[in-house]
């Protein structure tokens, strides 16, 4: 019995030796923590999302057309990424540049739709500081932001280390996987920004 | 080193088939529920209760079709922790909003 179990145990730690990845699973442990920050930001927001002070609501504020646009730009950088990963998997640098490339441009002009629509509010005066709605809504979202940003700067450095290159050592192929579930990730998370916080504000 | 490619690829990452799978769904996903919300032709809390239920299955369809999340072996921890953190987040929120919400009652501040 005895016997058994300790077969078992080392057939068990073999196998995971050879199918468990920990960095990955470390990378995606962070991802679930990264997942309650955000559980925790749109906790804030649900609470504050009347609270507008006699300020604009949200109704008021947003621009669904754009809020429609950067939601596509994510979701298309989201499957270019992903493109980029079969060529890393294959080997190929050549064509996981090209897809980085469109994915870190894509990146880039989501940002930029984020920050003109921000700056377009704070001149407004709407700024975080106008309601409790606006510091909640400019909390998420902009930390939201800021996730992209560094994702993009993440982009660029593993762009870098992967020019050139015929073989991908598994080291940097854990890279690129941890970049692929961080960019996923943020895409997940707009799903929830876009439906909860602009979709639900203009009903 | 041939246990290293077996790692690599052990893992699974999709082929362009199941990425174009996701982001054909994901599309649908996302017109619906702007679509609903635009056209204005359902009543506000059945609006509000079908574009939760779209971005919950979309959420899903990233999961499967972005992430490669799946039900075997080598990811059941990764499943696990999931599940425990939106367990975490869903008491977060719900537990949040009803005390808020009878907080706000209480107080006669609404």
């Amino acid at each position: 019995m005895a016997e058994n179990i300790m077969a078992h145990g080392a057939d068990h730690a073999h196998d995971e030796h050879h199918h468990e990845l920990p960095t990955i699973f470390g990378f995606w442990l962070y991802l679930m923590t990264d997942c309650i920050v955000f559980g925790t930001l749109f906790c804030v927001f649900a609470v504050m999302r009347n609270q507008f002070a006699g300020g604009p609501t949200g109704k008021e504020l947003f621009d669904l057309q754009g809020v429609g646009l950067e939601t596509a730009i994510l979701l298309l950088s989201s499957i270019t990424y992903g493109f980029g990963m079969i060529s890393a998997h294959k080997g190929k640098s050549g064509p996981l540049l090209g897809w980085f490339a469109i994915t870190f441009l894509l990146g880039l002009s989501f940002l930029g739709l984020e920050i003109r629509e921000f700056s377009h509010m704070i001149a407004e005066g709407n700024g975080p500081d106008r309601s409790a709605f606006l510091s909640a809504f400019f909390t998420l979202v902009g930390t939201h932001g800021l996730h992209v940003t560094f994702g993009l700067i993440w982009m660029a450095v593993l762009m870098v280390q992967s020019a050139g290159k015929t073989v991908f050592s598994e080291r940097l192929l854990n890279k690129l996987t941890m970049l692929s579930l961080f960019w996923h990730f943020l895409d997940i998370v707009w799903i929830c920004v876009f439906t909860f916080v602009y979709l639900m504000s203009v009903i | 080193m041939a246990h290293a490619h077996t790692n690599a690829s052990g893992e699974s990452h999709g082929s362009y088939g199941s990425y174009l799978i996701g982001f054909v769904l994901a599309v649908i996903l996302t017109v619906a529920s702007f679509a609903i919300v635009m056209s204005h032709s359902l009543s506000p809390s059945g609006t509000l209760l079908s574009i939760a239920a779209l971005a919950a299955i979309q959420v899903v369809v990233h999961l499967i079709f972005f992430l490669h999340m799946n039900a075997s072996s080598e990811q059941r921890w990764n499943v696990m922790a999931f599940a425990f953190t939106v367990m975490f987040v869903g008491i977060l929120v719900l537990g949040s909003l009803f005390i808020m919400h009878y907080t706000a009652i209480n107080m006669m501040s609404r």
